[in-house]
């Protein structure tokens, strides 16, 4: 389905994720940062953002711990900047599919 | 259809069995929570203490006695799961520690984390741990035989004080 987040027709799921990750912009990244209430996006956030959608783009399975792993962002750091679902919502703000795992 | 479905708001889960089966399902129960914003406390008592101290939290063994449900696809052989797993063969020595290599081999392909780093993983995440004051009596334990990331030691009172509140579900494991 397509939806209108920051003036652009975009293609989500429906659960609101973006279903193709290269109409992704950062305008796009701040509109559904608020949408899903974790207000302004800092630099911080922007580099678990653009981590994420590095590892998406080489195919890699995202899990809590290999975020806690990564050397981008600590596992308490990471439920600080994105409370409430830190790997779910920071892969819908970085237009990236939902992380299928359990863990 | 309306949609009068309550969210759950915590989950408080109690450990009591102490082999590397009996663990994890609670961890990743657990820490499955705190992904979906959804608050967590572990109470580990009986024999669910093992995954707290420090001396037997790092070498906890899949049972491989007394498990019927244990079969030739379960550790990991694969072979058919309609095969059983003899009980004399459970009891073998070393039967149990290979079952358990084998588990744990899968559970890191998973990316599933060794019990201590995992009660780290959860810890981080906001999640609780608890200790059960009877059982901790019992088993002559002091705080300081436990991991560092306990955040008490708990009787039964204090535990449902501590679930308290609309949309805590309190599961036993």
């Amino acid at each position: 389905m397509k939806k209108n987040i920051a003036g652009t027709e975009i293609d989500v799921n429906e659960e609101g994720y973006l279903t193709d990750m290269t109409q992704w912009n950062e305008a796009i990244a701040a509109a559904i940062a608020v949408e899903e209430g974790i207000g302004a996006l800092t630099d911080a956030h922007m580099k678990v953002v653009r981590y994420l959608r590095e590892q998406q783009a080489k195919g890699a399975a995202l899990t809590i711990r290999s975020m806690g792993k990564s050397g981008v962002v600590t596992t308490k750091e990471l439920y600080d900047l994105f409370p409430g679902g830190p790997l779910k919502k920071s892969s819908k703000i970085a237009g990236i599919p939902k992380p299928v795992g359990c863990i | 259809m309306t949609d009068d479905k309550q969210p759950v708001k915590k989950m408080s889960i109690i450990v009591s069995r102490g082999s590397l089966d009996g663990i994890y399902p609670a961890l990743i129960m657990a820490n499955g929570a705190r992904m979906e914003g959804i608050e967590a406390s572990l109470f580990f008592t009986f024999f669910g203490l093992n995954a707290l101290a420090n001396k037997t939290l790092d070498s906890l063994k899949v049972s491989t006695v007394g498990n019927s449900a244990l079969n030739m696809a379960m550790p990991m052989l694969g072979l058919p799961m309609t095969m059983p797993f003899p009980t004399w063969m459970g009891a073998l020595p070393g039967v149990s520690a290979f079952a358990t290599h084998l588990m744990n081999k899968e559970m890191e392909k998973l990316d599933i984390p060794p019990v201590r780093e995992f009660l780290e993983l959860i810890s981080d995440s906001g999640g609780k741990i608890f200790a059960c004051k009877l059982a901790m009596d019992m088993f002559k334990l002091k705080k300081e035989d436990l991991m560092d990331r306990v955040d008490g030691v708990l009787t039964v009172g204090d535990f449902y004080n501590e679930s308290a509140g609309a949309g805590t579900h309190i599961l036993f494991t």
